[in-house]
């Protein structure tokens, strides 16, 4: 059953100037994105930094309004609901139990002036789960066992805690109000190395003990690959190719796909890949993109039409937005 | 390059930091060397040495670190018992420096070309027309379009790959016999990692300097290291030349982090990973450091601290279980 | 938080400025609690015989033995040419000063009535105890400032309190809403800001009705103190909040479905409380200053009341300050509390540090 739809989403943040604040520009964070998400399924978002994954996150956790498109929410019974702008009075609380996030950086995630147990309670009061708190106490105490914490942990400050404990916090807090839809945004980037398995496979894990969805937003090919069922690259704010895991690895099309795959270092010494690396230079500004296939600028096998006309994401299954394609 | 003779040397080098919640061993007993003409990966997770290590080659350690022992040699001298004002000809100079934070490294407040000029002035006598020529050749050497127009320009009119290029290019300026890049791509997208790495290789064959690439990534260091140093806890656990540590890692820690590496095949598999966490510096566990993660733990782990075994080609490894030349020990 | 906390408290019995500020400021204020028992007379209470007395001389040795501490009556003379008053001791009589002695009687926080003072001397004298000297009414000056610290050392406080609670709500409503709401506040406080601040408390403090009983007029000045104390916090707190409303942990909060009320009590003031606890210790010199200049000029606290500002005022002439120079006493409070506020404020600041609390340890 869906969960999310969202359709032609575009989201333009404005850069305001002078004592009355005009809008002086945009940032064009996200240009017409279109994604569903299912019950029980794991969509990849990958792509560089400021490409907007995080925006587009935000779009669909309704912390942003988008600029233009519409965003649809379906409850469990499968009632659609259209949640572009304010959330209705009526579909609020539930639409926000159903959709929680995970974040980057555990170290900002954290109120530091909340006990760990407070963090956890913040969602059950929120939505008033509980009328007995001694059942309350014991909920919280079996997701912090959940999660790989000790129960004792409840009265202890962020601080105190290491980046992989606290983004085990961070995961026992989205699953409170037990969710359907947990937007994962680069939720282990900022992890020690040895750490960063130990919280995939946490998540992983959940997801198939709760039935959840993810939408699974991180920078790193390997990590989107072993996650996902279905991933989506996006280019400064354009989804530029959309397959199945597997099927995108086996057989990427799209010419910033494969820059960005031969760009992985090889982990073989023997076998060294960087200085084989066609592309030159860094994405342009989100604030004045290139007319035509965003990609044109960096692309090695730019054709007439590239730098015209921007080309639209086709395809069944394995759709990618290219004119090599066309 | 196997041959070739020793640029620095580093010897039971052992830093400490008095902090609120103890002391913490940031640094301890360790020894290196770097080679002529070669790059020596050093690598470890945040937090296990690898910044301050470095800084004390450059003589930048924060006034709270206190040096317990150890000696730095460089051209027969010891680093660590130079004046300040002899080392100020040798910083910057013999030995640069590129970090990680390619914003941070470069002063806002001048143009890229300003900072150039205060580097030909001090270390080359160069004029400020020389040095605008030779900044220019520079930069364009490092693939900076319009070297010309980005000379005038100031830090933050840059993108983060064109600053890291800025800054080598500003460090080539004296031509430097060591180059110190700490963790020189951590903050840069992968297609422009790439680009940063291949210039730093095609810049080493050309200026032949030595290089010490600190990362906490295995596989940036598959591409660039000739020789790999793994760091755990303010210790040298492992080393050897990057075919050996990338075909047979010993150490239980560097073999964890290499299992780490997320492989295709691992799809719908479990992950493999090293349990537990990074102790905190202050609570380091006695005996080798790695026991409460390791998963090939022996008694004397808990006890004792392992020290280094060469088992052979160079390949040096600080872990109880290589005492017998590899052969098992039988305690458990 | 707890060993965080003892870090800071650590920290800040490092700094000896601010712990002399810190014991001073505790003697200030247990005067303030118990002035009624540590003043050895009423405030109001007047003496015709000892109009513009000098400060007591405290004598200890009397006819080369020691006998403790004791005073001599004060006689009037006038000076046969120029007509001045002055004052001659009257080596004969021996007041000797007491610890615990019944005096004035009075009401301790208008509820326990007792004559109890700290020290003083016998009620069946003529002589009067005065250490800092009389007034021209010949009150004790000394119980003058006593009383008066009441007001000086709370309205500060008050002031600050309230200005503080508003600049935050302000700044806080301003930094997370922002739009219009933030454009309309933002101009608000830099419009009440570009009026020079004394001017603005004297006109404010004009419209205060003259007739008004103390009470009122203690309270309608911290309210002209706080109305134009809190475009500065306000201010600190909007840039606070704008960079706290990015954090995660607020974005968290809102995908539970928190609301702006509830964020900006739970999580955005809370995180900005030690800033707030700084700004306020520093702040309050500011407030007692102005408290001070205005009862100076005349238009704040009236008598009998009294307060320090107030007491200065009386040493406005300079022929008062060359014949009556003991009249400057107050002022010296005055510095010292403002001081002693910097100074555990400015030790405060460095100890907290309020831009890094709560990031990484
Ligand atoms: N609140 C905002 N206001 C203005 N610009 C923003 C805001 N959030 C993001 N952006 C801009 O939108 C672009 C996409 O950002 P983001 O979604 O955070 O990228 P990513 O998560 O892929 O790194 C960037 O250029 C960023 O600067
Ligand atoms: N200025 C400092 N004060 C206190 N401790 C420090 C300081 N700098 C570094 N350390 C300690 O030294 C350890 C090693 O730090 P560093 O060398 O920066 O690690 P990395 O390997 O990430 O570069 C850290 O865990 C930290 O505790
Ligand atoms: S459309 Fe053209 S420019 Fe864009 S990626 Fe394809 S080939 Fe390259
Ligand atoms: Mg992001
Ligand atoms: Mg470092």
């Amino acid at each position: 059953m869906k969960i999310i739809k969202a359709k032609n989403i575009k989201k333009y943040f404005p850069i305001r100037g002078g004592v009355f604040l005009k809008v002086t520009g945009y940032v064009k964070a996200l240009e017409s994105i279109n994604i569903e998400i299912n019950d029980f399924e794991s969509i990849g978002i990958v792509g560089e930094s400021g490409c907007g994954k995080t925006t587009l996150g935000r779009i669909i956790t309704k912390i942003y309004d988008p600029t233009e498109g519409s965003l649809y929410f379906y409850d469990e019974k499968g009632n659609e609901y259209d949640v572009t702008n304010k959330l209705d009075k009526s579909i609020k609380s539930t639409f926000r139990k159903s959709i929680q996030m995970i974040f980057q950086n555990p170290y900002d995630s954290l109120d530091p002036r909340l006990t760990v147990g407070e963090i956890i309670k913040e969602p059950l009061q929120i939505h008033r789960v509980f009328k007995n708190k001694k059942e309350e106490i014991d909920y919280i105490n079996e997701l912090l066992e959940r999660v790989g914490l000790s129960a004792t942990y409840t009265t202890r400050y962020p601080h105190e805690f290491s980046g992989g404990q606290r983004q085990r916090i961070a995961i026992a807090r989205a699953l409170t109000l037990k969710p359907r839809l947990i937007i994962c945004d680069e939720p282990t980037s900022a992890l020690d190395v040895s750490v960063q398995n130990q919280i995939i496979e946490l998540l992983k894990e959940i997801q198939n003990e709760f039935k959840i969805s993810y939408l699974f937003i991180s920078h790193n090919l390997d990590l989107i690959h072993h996650v996902s069922d279905k991933i989506v690259v996006i280019y400064l704010g354009n989804a530029i190719e959309e397959a199945p895991a597997d099927e995108l690895f086996e057989n990427p099309l799209h010419p910033y796909t494969k820059v960005l795959m031969s760009s992985m270092p090889s982990w073989d010494p023997g076998n060294r890949k960087l200085d084989k690396v066609l592309v030159t230079g860094e994405p342009p500004s989100p604030i004045n993109p290139p007319l035509g296939c965003p990609f044109h600028p960096r692309c090695t096998y730019k054709i007439d039409a590239c730098d015209k006309i921007q080309p639209e994401l086709l395809g069944a299954e394995h759709k990618v937005a290219c004119h090599l394609y066309d | 390059m196997k041959n070739s003779k020793n640029i620095l040397e580093i010897n039971n080098l052992k830093i400490y930091f008095k902090t609120f919640e103890g002391i913490s061993k940031a640094v301890d007993n360790i020894s290196f060397v770097l080679k002529e003409k070669e790059t020596l990966g050093l690598v470890g997770e945040s937090g296990c040495g690898k910044t301050v290590t470095n800084l004390a080659i450059m003589k930048l350690l924060n006034p709270k670190a206190t040096i317990l022992s150890g000696e730095i040699l460089y051209q027969d001298k010891n680093i660590l018992e130079i004046e300040e004002e002899d080392f100020k000809k040798v910083r910057g100079k013999e030995i640069g420096m590129i970090f990680q934070e390619p914003m941070s490294s470069f002063d806002p407040l001048y143009t890229i070309g300003e900072q150039m000029y205060e580097v030909c002035k001090t270390h080359l006598k160069l004029s400020k027309t020389e040095s605008r020529d030779k900044g220019i050749d520079m930069m364009r050497r490092v693939g900076i379009p319009e070297p010309e127009k980005r000379y005038e320009q100031y830090p933050h009119e840059m993108s983060g790959g064109m600053l890291q290029r800025a800054m080598i290019a500003l460090n080539l300026l004296t031509n430097p016999r060591i180059l110190i890049a700490d963790e020189p791509t951590t903050a840069l997208d992968v297609t422009v990692q790439a680009q940063v790495l291949n210039l730093m290789k095609s810049i080493q064959e050309e200026f032949g300097n030595s290089i010490i690439f600190i990362t906490h990534d295995l596989g940036v260091i598959s591409e660039m290291a000739d020789r790999v140093h793994v760091m755990y806890a303010g210790k040298l656990v492992e080393k050897g030349t990057t075919e050996e540590i990338f075909k047979e890692p010993k150490h239980p820690y560097t073999k964890g982090l290499m299992e780490s590496k997320i492989r295709r095949e691992y799809k719908s598999k479990t992950l493999p990973y090293i349990p537990g966490t990074v102790p905190s510096p202050q609570h380091f566990p006695d005996g080798c450091r790695f026991n409460p993660r390791c998963s090939f733990v022996r008694n004397i782990c808990k006890e004792e601290e392992p020290h280094e075994i060469n088992i052979g080609n160079d390949h040096l490894v600080s872990c109880w279980l290589y005492v017998n030349g590899g052969n098992k020990l039988e305690d458990n | 938080m707890k060993d965080q906390t003892k870090r800071m408290v650590n920290a800040f019995f490092k700094n000896k400025l601010g712990v002399v500020g810190l014991i001073i400021l505790i003697f200030l204020y247990i005067m303030v609690i118990f002035a009624e028992f540590i003043a050895p007379y009423s405030y109001m209470t007047s003496n015709r015989n000892y109009t513009y007395a000098p400060p007591s001389k405290v004598r200890w040795i009397h006819e080369g033995k020691f006998i403790g501490p004791y005073i001599h009556p004060l006689k009037r003379e006038r000076h046969p040419v120029t007509l001045q008053l002055t004052y001659v001791e009257d080596t004969s009589e021996i007041v000797p000063i007491k610890f615990f002695v019944h005096g004035d009687s009075y009401k301790l926080w208008g509820i326990f009535e007792s004559d109890l003072h700290l020290f003083g001397i016998s009620k069946d004298t003529n002589a009067l105890l005065c250490l800092f000297g009389t007034d021209k009414f010949g009150r004790d000056l000394l119980s003058r400032v006593v009383y008066g610290s009441r007001v000086s050392m709370t309205i500060g406080l008050v002031g600050t309190f309230i200005s503080v609670i508003i600049g935050a709500i302000m700044g806080a409503i301003s930094g997370y809403f922002g739009g219009w709401v933030d454009v309309v506040i933002q101009r608000l406080t830099e419009l009440l800001r570009s009026f020079p601040q004394i001017p603005l408390w004297l006109a404010l403090a004009m419209i205060i009705p003259p007739q008004w009983p103390s009470t009122m007029v203690y309270f309608a000045i911290v309210m002209v103190l706080s109305f134009i104390g809190w475009m500065g916090v306000a201010r600190v707190v909007r840039g606070m909040v704008l960079s706290l409303r990015e954090k995660e942990f607020v974005i968290a909060a809102k995908t539970m479905g928190a609301s702006g009320f509830k964020i900006i009590t739970k999580h955005l003031i809370p995180n900005t409380m030690s800033y707030l606890i700084v700004v306020s210790t520093l702040s309050i010199p500011g407030m007692i200053l102005g408290e001070s200049s205005m009862s100076f000029l005349g238009l704040g606290i009236k008598e009998p009341m009294t307060s320090w500002g107030l007491l200065l005022g009386q040493a406005q002439s300079l022929s008062a300050l060359s014949s009556y120079p003991w009249l400057l006493i107050p002022g010296i409070f005055i510095v010292l509390a403002v001081l002693s506020f910097n100074f555990v404020g400015e030790s405060l600041r460095d100890v907290a540090d309020p831009y890094k609390v709560g990031e990484r340890a």
